[in-house]
């Protein structure tokens, strides 16, 4: 069973890679949007420097929404979920690696990326290690939420549209904790409550993912 | 060893493509499926895989309810990636489908020469022969072809041949749809219902 398991993530990264440009086309997204932002709202550096981290959240949470859609879709398309469901490796822990391989091809190279391209926001240096580290917990959450979003959409036609309102709502606990164990690190005198509650959030997710996926695919195939 | 299915009914958006359908298939026999477009060949191997629920009746293989994991079910699509080459993609399917080996799969369908090439390049025969490949990366005892001769040239359809006679030698079983003339000669024929 490992080694099926190891075979499924490698060949999921391998596939994110060639097919999709894995983290790359993901991060020319958020270094474009992170270096439009000055642009958009002005130069003022103390103002780039407030909203800094909420802009780095939204940019890492809208680049794996993009993503999203071809989590599953092509095996929809092209049949391999039909095969994939007849090994003896069972359907939900086939959801999960998608899942995971999502998560280390394209939102965890985000999460360790974002906070450095924050640098050009102006955010102060000190506090990227905390940042970085409720991105690279909160990404986790939102990859096994695309997870989800992607079983449940790639076998429509024009599921694509559908993921923003399936996906949105859920990401928004991730968010709002996200940016507060950000904001947490910006005034010292903060507990780390809100970085538990985030932790928290990616474990739950972590459960439920590979069923309510491993269920969406079940109900595709009726 | 032997698939039995009793009474099975299919049902589409309340329409009834087939009903109260038994068929018995034992070692080393080959079962057609026949019947017009849209009567029902492709839903019944799904329904053996059991990629879709049947409306009524049961399936069962060796006095168990589950076929999947004991089958290996070649529909229309063919489950190739193409960003992967000839041998990633079987090797993969072999390691998921509890197999090891590629090589004589690699050469029972002559893709030897292909084996490193990306499947974005092959050619539709040069698909669906891949595809057929997979049959032979693991062993598995029962084997559901949907149309599987699509698209392949004469010496394919030979090789085909081969590897189907060679399954049933050894104690396998085969159903198959087709609208083949020249499909191989079957111990069984199922004629499916109306056509729409």
């Amino acid at each position: 069973m490992k080694t099926m398991i190891f075979t499924l993530l490698r060949r999921e990264m391998q596939l994110s890679v060639r097919q999709s440009g894995g983290a790359g086309a993901a991060l020319s997204f958020i270094l474009a949007f992170l270096v439009l932002i000055p642009l958009a709202i002005g130069p003022d550096l103390a103002t780039l420097q407030r909203l800094a981290p909420g802009l780095m959240w939204l940019a890492l949470l809208l680049a794996v929404l993009l993503t999203t859609e071809r989590l599953f879709q092509p095996d929809y398309e092209d049949g391999s979920l039909d095969l994939m469901s007849l090994s003896t490796l069972p359907l939900e822990l086939m959801c999960l690696v998608k899942a995971l391989s999502h998560w280390l091809t394209v939102s965890l190279p985000l999460a360790i990326a974002a906070p450095f391209f924050g640098l050009l926001l102006a955010i102060d240096i000190v506090v990227v290690p905390q940042l970085l580290l409720a991105m690279v917990i909160g990404s986790l959450a939102l990859s096994l939420l695309a997870g989800i979003g992607g079983a449940v959409t790639g076998g429509l036609r024009r599921g694509g549209v559908l993921v923003p309102l399936l996906i949105l709502p859920l990401y928004v606990p991730v968010l709002i904790f996200g940016l507060a164990a950000s904001q947490t690190t910006l005034t010292p005198s903060g507990s780390t409550s809100a970085l538990l509650v985030l932790f928290a959030i990616t474990l739950i997710t972590l459960v439920v993912q590979p069923w309510a996926s491993a269920a969406a695919v079940r109900a595709y195939f009726r | 060893m032997a698939l039995h299915c009793t009474n099975l009914s299919c049902q589409r958006n309340g329409r009834v493509i087939f009903e109260n359908l038994n068929l018995i298939a034992k070692p080393g026999e080959l079962v057609e499926l026949r019947g017009h477009n849209g009567s029902g060949k492709s839903s019944l191997l799904r329904m053996i895989a059991g990629l879709v629920p049947s409306s009524s009746g049961e399936i069962k293989w060796l006095d168990q309810l589950d076929v999947a994991q004991n089958c290996h079910y070649i529909g229309h699509l063919d489950g190739l990636k193409a960003a992967q080459t000839v041998s990633e993609n079987l090797q993969f399917w072999a390691t998921l489908l509890g197999g090891e080996n590629i090589s004589a799969a690699l050469k029972m369908f002559a893709l030897e020469a292909l084996s490193d090439q990306p499947v974005q390049i092959l050619s539709a025969g040069q698909k669906r022969r891949t595809a057929l490949a997979k049959l032979l990366c693991a062993k598995r005892e029962l084997w559901l072809l949907d149309e599987p001769a699509t698209a392949l040239d004469q010496t394919s359809r030979q090789h085909l041949r081969i590897a189907m006679q060679t399954h049933l030698n050894e104690g396998g079983i085969i159903i198959m749809a087709t609208h083949d003339d020249e499909a191989m000669k079957p111990h069984h024929t199922i004629t499916l219902g109306a056509a729409v």
